[in-house]
């Protein structure tokens, strides 16, 4: 009963005895005992807890002794009762003068006929007659099996291996082991067992009886009480670590907050051109309802939570001469046009893809497959004031994919976007190099890749310590004059973009091999209970 | 990525040095390709019994590293053994050009065609299997499918011009397909080659046309059907010198493209490229094909300086840009330009922003200077909705339950039926490719997802007390997207007992978290100015009838009805397979911003 606290007794009932009692009271006479001769009734387990129980008191000391004992089975304890197969069989033919072999069975029973008709032919005390069996020997034989058992259960031994293989093996002995226990005084031995206390209670306090109360030790190799605790995703603590991360660089998280977006921010605005393999339908959810998005506008509340969050960074960086600038309003209408003369036609200095950029495609609504397309919303809305921004966001993201242990049809992307003036491609190495040391990984290096919205394009890989190897740990580039020139940014504002994945980094932490164990319905609860706490800068 | 497989022996002998793994490893990360495996480390008896391939990834855009050839030559380049040839086209010993004429009617299904002629070719196996298994990368890739652009090719001594490119009713078009031997129309092909599984994929692009896409020569011999298959009659063998490609597409740009890099890949093997008179005055594309002329673009010293972080001349940049197969010479008239001829392999090179990634990749991208300019710091701000979520999520935490993490796709039934809900037709986002029954819509309730992690964890013990905080999505016409995301918050507890007080004492607790006060129902009604929240008896078939709340509150001096808790009804825990009782509480937290 858990809760129970304060005086208990301690005596341990066994078959209505109070053994710990009888052993005390025992002992105070016969010193030492031995459980098996004062206590033959009692089993082992029993005294062993009522010895410990009073061990644990140093009122008691034990040894145990181990000991072979060999016990006859069902069957020996009848030959012992009633004799040897043989002897049964000897003595029916004895009754009957001569009996048809085959009528055996039903006079003496199946297990005696068989047995007992075999040695009784090898002892020579019968022998068969045509189809039935007379006897040889007149005289009653010695039993000499129902001698042996009956000596081996007298003494519970038998020093001829040998035969004691053989009867084990014919399954009329078995041999246990027994333990018995020499009991003497303990130092604190007494005739009665204080009472204890399992604990200090208000009642003890209150009345004092604590000076003199006699407390049952405390077991100090058990786990102490369990804590019904709440507990957090392990994903989600991992997530904060890394929001941490962004919020201590001075980053401001970007409104994520919608799964469906358009071909035009997810793609186009991003110069993904409209073939582009993952415009396909096996890699992009698109939405059948509702069925076509307007073109881009501003969008009041995604507005208004910008702004919010930026309010202290404009503060801070306040200069007399910004109430003059002008802030030039965006021009939806013209950025849409943009983005389709830079894919189709060309533009700002590019030769474009060249191919008859549809209107329609655009408007076509999926399910966001990067967070990207929201920093896009974010670097356009930026263009009405041109100024270093540091933005992030750490959010859902889907794609089309067959659902196997490192995929799934939705996980996190973790993305970073930095605009400045003047940028170099090293210092964004520069850059990730610190981010990733904040989560433990300080080697790193970079890898020419290809991503149509990023130029140059840089594979991060992280040397793992423990696989001995380089392991591609994330994305990142900067970000194409073709995606930010039809926003409307200067050509010398250089914005760099990073990203990775939530899920693979604490895969790596928890040593999680299948995704499905870490994110979704299937998760295990008791192992969103356990996993530690995340701390990046300690591992 | 497309990953290209070749010869590891017949690799190290063009680039003349036996690399190890580990070496070859390290000019593959540094050029941007990717090694992936080395077969003659594989322990797999198939790889083990057939010469040594080096699988190498290629980035998608990179047409011209598609093949053997292609990658020798571009690494050559890459470590200076080699200068990047130029390609040129040469008209054949009399002057007169192969010609291919254009039907207007070809405007119907497939309306563009190219073509060239690669004389005094010297295939060997190993370069004619090269050769097809380029066109099949091609198809896969640039030509997404084969529905953009199609490459047939063809023994030119077999069939004689001038071809003609036409557009036919299907049973008009009869020919022997490659390979086959017995004739069929297109109709009958369509049929034969239904189950294929290669060719099936491709019958798409024109079966339900009226006309096909077909090339005759001047004996009304055919050459192919674009973009399903050639004929068997001018098919090309190891033996064949004068081989006759046809490139038909709907994308003009990625049609040229193709014929450049047929052309630079294999013109090696041949004695001349020789260039094709195409007539199609319907639509303005007569012309001689293919253009193999680098194209001329100029890029801005100070800017490749600038974003790389470097310092180097116009000599220095120029001599770098050259490993990448760039022609470079600094302009005469402007030290800050750069005169830049882009090979015909190059298509990948858009804007000069192309080129600086090229010079950064020359000069090494892990041996540029790293220096993060120190000019700004920024001041950081979370979004206010997900301050808000952390805060009841670790007050829910610290009350004792369990946070987690379903998945926002699910299946249409989870959604409505099985939490006996009605389907409107016009609230929840719904997908139109959904490859299982599992992601049919964005959920419209976070109860689905703790239905189903409780269902997943029957094994432990009860009460199981769960709660997540996050979106649901649903349809909002006003929207630019046409739907958002509303973020909100769920718990459920399953129990031998309803857990009913459970949920709505978490409710309490969060509602004190979150400073909005307890009303009686009448104080709430009445007093208009009275802020807080209550609770209403509701009739939700979702719950146990008479076990089901509303929960309302005014704020600002409105009132919201912002979630629903209770008591599930039997047919739900049934629906979800659960044993015990369940209670749960889901409101939308964007009213508290």
């Amino acid at each position: 009963m858990p809760g129970t606290r304060g005086p208990v007794p301690v005596p341990l009932e066994a078959k209505s005895q109070n053994l710990t009692q009888e052993i005390l009271d025992l002992l105070d006479t016969k010193e030492p005992l031995q459980t098996n001769e004062d206590f033959p009734a009692i089993s082992q387990a029993e005294i062993k807890a009522a010895l410990d129980r009073l061990a644990s008191r140093s009122m008691v000391e034990y040894k145990s002794l181990d000991s072979e004992r060999i016990l006859l089975t069902a069957e020996s304890e009848g030959i012992v009762e009633h004799g040897s197969h043989e002897l049964k069989v000897w003595k029916a033919v004895k009754e009957r003068g001569s009996i048809p072999i085959k009528e055996l069975p039903s006079i003496v029973g199946a297990e005696s006929a068989s047995v007992g008709q075999g040695n009784g032919f090898k002892n020579k005390w019968i022998k068969k007659d045509g189809d039935a069996i007379v006897l040889v020997e007149t005289e009653e034989p010695k039993d000499t099996n129902r001698d042996l058992l009956k000596g081996i259960k007298d003494s519970q031994s038998l020093d001829d291996a040998k035969l004691l293989a053989q009867l084990r093996k014919k399954k009329l002995v078995t041999v246990t082991k027994v333990i018995t226990y020499t009991v003497t005084k303990g130092t604190k031995y007494a005739k009665d067992i204080p009472v204890e206390h399992t604990d200090l209670t208000v009642d003890l306090l209150a009345s004092g009886a604590w000076e003199t109360a006699n407390f049952k030790p405390y077991n100090f190799a058990a786990l102490g009480a369990n804590q019904d605790a709440g507990a957090l995703h392990p994903l989600n603590k991992v997530r904060q670590e890394f929001r941490n991360i962004f919020f201590s660089q001075g980053f401001v998280e970007m409104p994520t907050g919608h799964y469906v977006d358009t071909g035009f921010w997810n793609f186009d605005a991003l110069f993904v051109p409209q073939q582009h393999p993952a415009r396909d339908m096996q890699d992009t959810f698109f939405v059948s309802y509702p069925p076509k998005a307007d073109k881009p506008r501003l969008d009041a509340a995604s507005e208004a939570v910008m702004d919010r969050m930026e309010a202290g960074s404009r503060r801070l960086f306040a200069k007399p001469e910004d109430e003059k600038k002008e802030k030039k309003p965006r021009d939806f209408e013209k950025y849409w046009d943009d983005v389709k003369k830079v894919h189709q036609d060309g533009a700002f200095g590019s030769i474009g893809y060249r191919y008859p950029w549809e209107e329609d495609e655009s408007l076509r609504l999926v399910l966001r497959t990067h967070t990207t397309a929201v920093s896009t919303w974010a670097l356009h809305r930026l263009a009405e004031d041109p100024r270093p921004a540091r933005y992030f966001s750490i959010d859902r993201v889907f794609r089309n994919e067959t659902v196997d242990a490192t995929h799934l049809a939705e996980f996190h992307q973790i993305e970073g976007v930095i605009a400045d003036f003047d940028l170099t491609l090293g210092g964004l190495q520069r850059f990730l190099v610190d981010f990733f040391t904040n989560m433990g990984i300080s080697n790193l290096r970079f890898k020419p890749a290809y991503n149509p919205y990023t130029e140059p394009s840089m594979e991060i890989f992280g040397y793992h310590a423990g696989l001995k190897r380089w392991l591609e740990i994330g994305n990142s580039g900067m970000f194409r004059p073709e995606m930010l020139e039809p926003m409307g940014l200067p050509k010398d504002m250089r914005v760099y973009g990073f990203g990775l994945s939530l899920e693979r980094p604490t895969m790596m932490k928890y040593g999680v091999s299948n995704i499905r164990e870490l994110l979704g319905h299937k998760v295990d609860l008791s192992w969103i209970r356990e996993q530690p706490a995340v701390r990046f800068d300690k591992e | 990525m497309p990953t290209i497989a070749v010869d590891k022996a017949a690799l190290y002998k063009e680039l003349g040095k036996e690399y190890t793994t580990k070496e070859f490893d390290e000019l593959c990360f540094e050029f941007g390709i990717e090694l992936d495996e080395d077969t003659s480390e594989s322990t797999k008896p198939e790889d083990q019994n057939q010469p040594a391939q080096l699988k190498i990834e290629i980035p998608a855009n990179r047409y011209d590293m598609l093949c053997f050839e292609g990658i020798v030559m571009n690494l050559k380049v890459f470590l200076e053994q080699q200068q990047l040839p130029k390609w040129t086209v040469n008209a054949p010993k009399g002057g007169e050009l192969q010609v291919l004429n254009i039907k207007p009617e070809t405007k119907q299904i497939r309306e563009l065609c190219s073509g060239v002629i690669l004389r005094g070719i010297t295939f060997t196996q190993e370069r004619y299997d090269s050769f097809i298994a380029l066109q099949d990368k091609l198809h896969a890739n640039l030509a997404r499918q084969r529905t953009l652009v199609s490459i047939g090719t063809h023994d030119l001594d077999t069939v004689k011009g001038p071809f003609s490119y036409e557009a036919l009713p299907p049973e008009e078009i009869k020919f022997i397909p490659l390979k086959q031997d017995k004739e069929m129309n297109g109709k009958q092909l369509m049929e034969f080659y239904e189950k294929d599984k290669h060719l099936g994929r491709f019958l798409h692009i024109i079966r339900d046309s009226p006309v096909y896409p077909v090339i005759y020569d001047s004996n009304r011999t055919v050459l192919s059907l674009p973009p399903i298959i050639n004929g068997e009659h001018s098919k090309v063998k190891v033996s064949t010198k004068n081989v006759f490609i046809e490139i038909t597409a709907t994308d003009k740009t990625k049609l040229e493209i193709v014929n450049h890099m047929l052309v630079a890949m294999f013109a090696a093997y041949a004695e001349s490229i020789e260039p094709i008179k195409i007539n199609s005055p319907h639509n303005g594309e007569s012309r001689e094909a293919p253009d193999l002329s680098p194209r001329q673009m100029q890029a801005e010293v100070k800017y490749l300086n600038d974003v790389t972080g470097l310092n180097l001349s116009p000599e220095e940049i120029s001599k770098l840009l050259s490993k990448m197969g760039h022609d470079v010479t600094p302009s005469k008239s402007d030290a800050n330009i750069l005169d830049v001829s882009v090979p015909i392999t190059r298509a990948d090179i858009l804007h000069q922003a192309d080129i600086m990634e090229d010079y950064a990749i020359a000069y090494g991208f892990n041996k540029l200077p790293q220096v993060f300019p120190n000019k700004t710091a920024a001041v950081s701000a979370p979004l206010p909705i997900n301050k808000l979520s952390d805060i009841v999520r670790l007050e829910t935490a610290a009350s004792g339950w369990t946070e987690v993490m379903p998945l926002i796709l699910c299946s249409h039934e989870e959604n409505f039926e099985w939490l006996n809900r009605k389907d409107d037709g016009k609230s929840a986002i719904k997908l139109a490719n959904p490859k299982t029954a599992e992601y049919q819509l964005v959920r419209t309730s976070l109860l689905p997802g703790l239905l189903k992690t409780i269902n997943s964890n029957k094994h432990h013990s009860v009460p199981m007390k769960i709660f997540e905080v996050s979106d649901i999505g649903v349809v909002d016409l006003e929207q630019e997207r046409k739907s958002r995301n509303e973020r909100h918050f769920a718990a459920a507890v399953m129990g031998k007992t309803s857990g009913f007080e459970q949920v709505h004492g978490l409710l309490d607790r969060l509602m004190l978290m979150l400073r909005s006060a307890f009303l009686t129902r009448e104080d709430g009604l009445k007093n208009e100015k009275l802020q807080g929240y209550w609770i209403e008896e509701v009739d939700d078939p979702t719950f146990l009838a008479g076990h089901s709340a509303a929960i309302r509150i005014n704020l600002g001096g409105k009132n919201h009805t912002i979630g629903v808790f209770g008591i599930l009804h039997p047919s739900v825990l049934q629906k979800f397979e659960l044993p015990y009782p369940v209670s749960t509480l889901e409101f939308n937290l964007e009213v508290f911003l």
